[in-house]
């Protein structure tokens, strides 16, 4: 909301600079977020002599001028002006100048004549209505004076971002009240006169024309009118014109422009009807109930739901209770009776309906937040008495004030003790009425610690204690209340686990050399389709954002991988095509409508391009399967998470990653999650080209398996031996199989220390269809030096059980 | 066999002067003095000479054997002089093979920078959900349907009554209705609001904090903020706690930094203001404490929240939020 500083002056005296106006506003919480100087488009125009006046050569009406800017050389200027001669005093736009209505300055010729500028009229500056000539500025200027100087034009204009719990400073009385308050607490506001001019009043009573009925009191509180005869509709006086374009308002007509004015100085919205177009002189309040569409003054159509409160005559609707009028009522030029209303509508059913039909007004802005339900007899003769001089017209007798549900103050026992503890001050009771005072609310001291206060109608956002300490803290100022801590018990807590495994999972992973990612939980709608995922995928129960930015962002992710694909792909189009990336965050699953969906922690990688670029040391090497489970492995070994197997998947089950290069990741019974690499179609429906592996594990089924706690096994103190074991099976044999099996020997066995794959061969001499493999096994024992011969038996039984089991050869 | 040790000795030095590599030396130590050795078999064959020689042969052997002892010696430290001057050793401006660090993303830097200075005051971290009723969202919070303060939050719904939550606050009511005070905590996580341009992104990361006890002031609440952006920019910044309004609270108040860019100068970032808003916060509204059912004459608190992106933005200099969630690894490598 725009407030003028000279507009505020007409309701309290401030003689602070405008900066310190604006700082404590911002400090009573009335956020001041710009201040503009209202007379800055006039910074090209000056004080101008006119030295010789030349009639144009070439045009009867044109005058050819000399006039002196201040500058050495006097400036030629064409003037089409009436009234111009020599020795007039005149403001003059110099080139570059913009004049209001975006008109800029230039340098031309005019029939042939040069024109340096533009002299100017009271109007074309928005200074005065006269446009008939240029304006004499009469007093002896010294020529080159800025013009806001010599007329000693000054003004601010605040842009003030008001909260919505103060409604009250959506006027203009409001916000000098708050001014008062921080400048001079004892000054009231000076209110403008809300009676009616008596020598404007006709003799005819609204009574006789007019009868108003509220069908639904809980929706319209209270609903007061007058009417106006002889109304002559036509453009406002310039005062108020430039009073409301001092707040970027355009003026209308007369009629509108004071329903404007008035709801800008009090704050109660205003709406004027042609009350020739009032049906049977009938105003009445109620529920649209069977009338099913609208056409609002902006002439749009709009669909009424049934419970939705409509001003209506004596046949049909004629505006949206306050929010917007009717076409069918507004005012126009050849309007000549005006019904003025001044409501108070219930703020919930003011916003639904501006919600519904989605208009959004000054005066539903007002009414959601709630007006003073007192005031709206006061706007009503406020507007009356300047329609009447305005408009020229006649206000007939008396006004119609249909007041239901009377409005009832609220009065609050304030424990001046309790207020202090809030807050953290040591105020008396005799302060704090004090404070409370300037803002208008009363305040009777009924106790050393107790005061009995009653909340001004305007302020509808203070019901209760609390609510007063917010008014003490911000009038006596938050920056003077002194700066405490709260003591606390020293007792000992524990963090979350999953948030310190988090955390753990995000050291590794960076050590790792991954790059952590954000991704907006919301991904396309398509994601489902691109992943290749089965109709009856778990993953598809996705839940759908309703009013979603775009497409792109519609349903809420069942996977981070369609993230880190994205995050693939936009990093890639920058030229950054080896990547290591992870992410940890929320996936979502639907439940039953209108339940909460699941929601469950995930950590996923994704590694592309190359393990080793080109370097002097090595040629360039591509990520493969391995290099991921590698950091897989090293992700749970880091955890002390010993018993984890890899096992081969379905494609089906996980159709987004290649067949037959991708792995359960399992800890007994329970499936921590997949790796692999991303299937080519899914490739495809990102747009990627390279080879991508990924991982997808769940955060908590991690933290099921976290060792509970970690045990120091002592060093072994005598040296081990190893054996090495080549062996040729079939292809289709796992390295996993035999060292399954080994294991399975070394259960019984102590002296088995570990087992594991050092090589793997196909191809000539081993023939097709089989491969060789090599295994280390290293023997060890805790009592002495191992020989030979302590082994040989074992070693040989080993190997024998691998030729059984595996149908497996020795090397040739 | 007199004259056989001067022989022995003149092709072992001759040999010995001739050898290039360790590998040569050592072959031709153990060729004259192993176990096996010339020198050795010499001693033992002393025993076939006639008794009077003995004693010399023997002495000489023993000479000759320390003498080439040293010439050994000698000549292995040559052959490793020798190496040194010759070897040009690598080249140390090569570059070395690389074992590089990720990187936390920003967000999760300044996310865990905020909570460890929390716990540090005493606070615990208390998670709630990123998908959220209306009723923890807005009802719990003195946020009731159709109140213009829901204009202030932009809202996407999956239901009517399901929302994405759009400030991390639902953790308040959650906590409380989980235990009875005293309560701290504190509650960093995603929010959400259909906002979508040049400073806003549709996700956002937010830190809420709560503290609920007997005789918490407003005081405390400043007290505890001064200490936390002390601590978060430096003990130099000062701030300004100004009224506002939140409906789940009363007193509200924001709380401005003095810039960080200008130092309250005035300039672009602050909107030529001096200031930058970076918290909200107040005293907990009675409102949300009888949701909970706490008694509000026994209990006051106070709660905040901030802006994780804004003020990673402040301090990392960073000027569109959107890079945030870029995720461009060459932004992301700055932190």
């Amino acid at each position: 909301m725009k407030v003028s500083l000279s507009w505020l002056k007409n309701y309290i005296c401030v003689d602070m600079a405008a900066a310190e106006i604006s700082d404590e506003l911002t400090m009573a919480g009335l956020e001041v977020d710009a201040v503009e100087q209202r007379y800055d488009y006039l910074d090209q125009i000056v004080v101008a002599k006119v030295v010789e006046v030349k009639q144009h050569p070439n045009a009867d009406k044109l005058s050819v001028c000399k006039v002196d800017v201040g500058k050495e050389d006097l400036l030629q200027i064409v003037c089409g002006a009436p009234n111009v001669r020599q020795g007039m005093s005149v403001p003059c736009a110099l080139v570059g100048a913009v004049l209001p209505g975006d008109m800029k300055i230039k340098k031309g010729k005019l029939r042939g004549e040069v024109s340096r500028g533009m002299l100017c009229s009271g109007s074309e500056l928005r200074l005065a209505s006269d446009a008939s000539g240029i304006m004499d500025l009469k007093g002896g200027f010294v020529a080159g004076t800025p013009l806001k100087e010599a007329m000693n034009l000054t003004d601010t204009v605040f842009e003030i971002d008001l909260t919505p719990n103060r409604p009250d400073c959506l006027s203009l009385i409001g916000v000098a009240r708050e001014i008062g308050a921080f400048t001079d607490p004892k000054q009231n506001v000076v209110l403008p006169d809300f009676s009616l001019p008596e020598d404007k009043i006709g003799n005819e009573s609204i009574h006789e024309y007019a009868k108003v009925e509220i069908l639904d009191p809980d929706l319209c509180p209270r609903y007061s009118a007058g009417l106006l005869f002889d109304v002559i509709v036509k453009p406002s006086p310039f005062w108020l014109q430039e009073k409301l374009e001092s707040v970027g308002l355009t003026p209308i007509n007369n009629v509108v422009d004071i329903t404007n004015f008035v709801m800008l100085e009090t704050g109660q919205p205003l709406h004027a009807f042609d009350f020739d177009e009032v049906a049977r002189g009938k105003i009445i309040v109620r529920r649209a109930g069977g009338d099913t569409c609208f056409k609002t003054l902006d002439s749009k159509d709009h669909k009424l739901s049934s419970d939705m409160l409509m001003i209506c005559d004596g046949d049909r609707p004629v505006a949206l209770a306050g929010v917007m009028g009717g076409e069918n009522s507004e005012i126009s030029d050849t309007t000549t009776r005006v019904l003025v209303e001044s409501a108070y509508f219930n703020p919930v059913s003011v916003r639904k309906t501006a919600k519904k039909t989605g208009i959004a007004t000054d005066a539903s802005h007002r009414f959601e937040r709630g007006i003073d339900p007192e005031g709206t007899v006061n706007a009503l003769n406020r507007a009356m008495s300047l329609m009447a001089v305005a408009c020229d017209a006649t206000i007939a007798k008396e006004i119609i004030d249909e007041y239901p549900k009377k409005h009832t103050s609220v009065n609050i026992d304030l424990d001046t003790n309790a207020l202090n503890t809030r807050l953290g001050t040591d105020l008396k009771a005799g302060e704090i009425k004090e404070i409370l005072e300037a803002v208008e609310f009363g305040a009777e001291q009924t106790d050393e610690n107790l005061l009995k206060i009653t909340v001004p109608s305007f302020r509808v956002d203070v019901a209760r204690p609390e609510d007063l300490s917010e008014e003490v803290a911000r009038l006596w100022g938050y920056n003077n209340i002194q700066t405490s801590y709260p003591q606390v018990p020293a007792k000992g807590r524990s963090l979350n686990p999953t948030i310190v495994l988090r955390k753990k999972i995000r050291q590794i992973m960076t050590g790792f050399s991954f790059f952590e990612a954000i991704n907006y939980n919301f991904v396309n709608e398509k994601s489902c389709d691109w992943l290749n995922l089965s109709k009856t995928d778990k993953k598809r129960d996705v839940e759908t954002i309703l009013n979603p930015i775009s497409d792109q962002m519609s349903v809420l992710r069942s996977s981070l991988l369609p993230g880190l694909l994205e995050t693939m792909k936009k990093n890639i189009s920058q030229q950054e095509d080896t990547l290591n990336f992870f992410e940890i965050g929320k996936i979502f699953y639907a439940t039953q409508k209108g339940e909460l969906p699941v929601e469950q922690e995930k950590v996923a990688g994704l590694i592309t391009g190359n393990r080793c670029d080109q370097s002097w040391y090595s040629k360039k090497v591509g990520v493969d399967f391995f290099d991921l489970k590698g950091a897989v492995q090293g992700i749970f070994s880091t955890l002390m998470i010993t018993d984890v197997q890899f096992e081969k998947t379905s494609h089906d089950d996980y159709p987004y990653l290649k067949k037959g290069e991708s792995a359960v990741v399992k800890s007994g019974l329970s499936i921590i999650g997949t790796l692999g690499k991303i299937d080519g179609k899914v490739l495809k429906n990102y747009g990627l080209k390279q080879d991508a592996f990924v991982f997808e594990f769940d955060v908590k089924t991690i933290e099921g398996l976290l060792p509970h706690a970690v045990t120091a096994v002592s060093l072994p103190r005598f040296p081990s031996i190893s054996r090495d074991i080549t062996i040729i099976v079939d292809s289709s044999v796992t390295a996993g199989q035999i060292t399954d099996q080994v294991e399975l020997i070394a259960q019984k066995e102590k002296l088995i220390e570990s087992v594991f794959l050092f090589d793997v061969f196909e191809g000539n001499p081993v023939a097709e269809g089989k491969k060789s493999m090599s295994f280390r096994v290293v023997y060890r024992a805790d009592n002495k030096t191992l020989k030979e011969k302590n082994i040989k038996k074992l070693h040989t039984r080993i190997s024998q059980s691998l030729l059984n089991e595996f149908l497996a050869d020795l090397p040739e | 066999m007199q004259n056989n040790i001067v022989d022995i000795e003149k092709e072992a030095i001759e040999s010995i002067a001739q050898a290039k590599s360790p590998d040569q030396l050592e072959k031709l130590s153990i060729k004259y003095l192993g176990r096996k050795g010339v020198l050795t078999k010499f001693l033992r064959d002393i025993s076939s000479l006639p008794i009077e020689e003995r004693p010399g042969a023997g002495k000489n052997a023993n000479i000759l054997k320390g003498k080439l002892e040293a010439v050994i010696k000698k000549a292995f430290l040559k052959l490793e002089e020798d190496a040194d001057k010759g070897d040009a050793g690598v080249d140390v401006t090569l570059p070395g093979r690389p074992l590089q660090m990720g990187s936390l993303h920003p967000i999760t830097q300044v996310a865990e920078e905020i909570c460890d200075i929390f716990l540090r005051l005493g606070f615990d971290i208390a998670e709630s959900p990123e998908v959220e009723t209306d009723y923890y969202n807005f009802e719990a919070l003195n946020i009731p349907k159709y109140h213009p303060a829901r204009d202030m939050q932009d809202t996407f719904y999956v239901s009517e009554n399901i929302v994405l939550r759009t400030h991390t606050s639902p953790s308040q009511p959650r906590t409380m209705e989980k235990g009875k005070p005293p309560i701290r905590i504190i509650s960093p996580g995603k929010v959400f609001r259909c906002d979508s341009d040049i400073t806003h992104t549709p996700m956002f990361n937010q830190v809420e904090g709560l503290m609920v006890d007997k005789n918490i002031s407003f005081g405390d609440l400043k007290g505890i903020l001064t200490t936390f952006i002390h601590q978060f920019f430096d003990k130099e910044t000062s701030l300004r706690f100004r009224p506002s309004f939140f409906p789940f609270t009363e007193p509200s108040a924001e709380v401005d930094i003095r810039c960080v860019m200008c130092k309250g100068k005035g300039c672009r970032i602050c909107s030529k203001t001096g200031w930058l808003e970076v918290l909200g916060s107040g005293m907990v509204h009675p409102a949300v404490f009888e949701k909970v059912g706490y008694d509000t004459d026994k209990y006051t608190g106070f709660a905040f929240g901030m802006g994780i992106e804004r003020l990673a933005m402040l301090k990392f200099g960073i000027d569109d939020i959107r890079k945030f969630y870029e995720n461009d690894i060459r932004f992301l490598g700055q932190f």
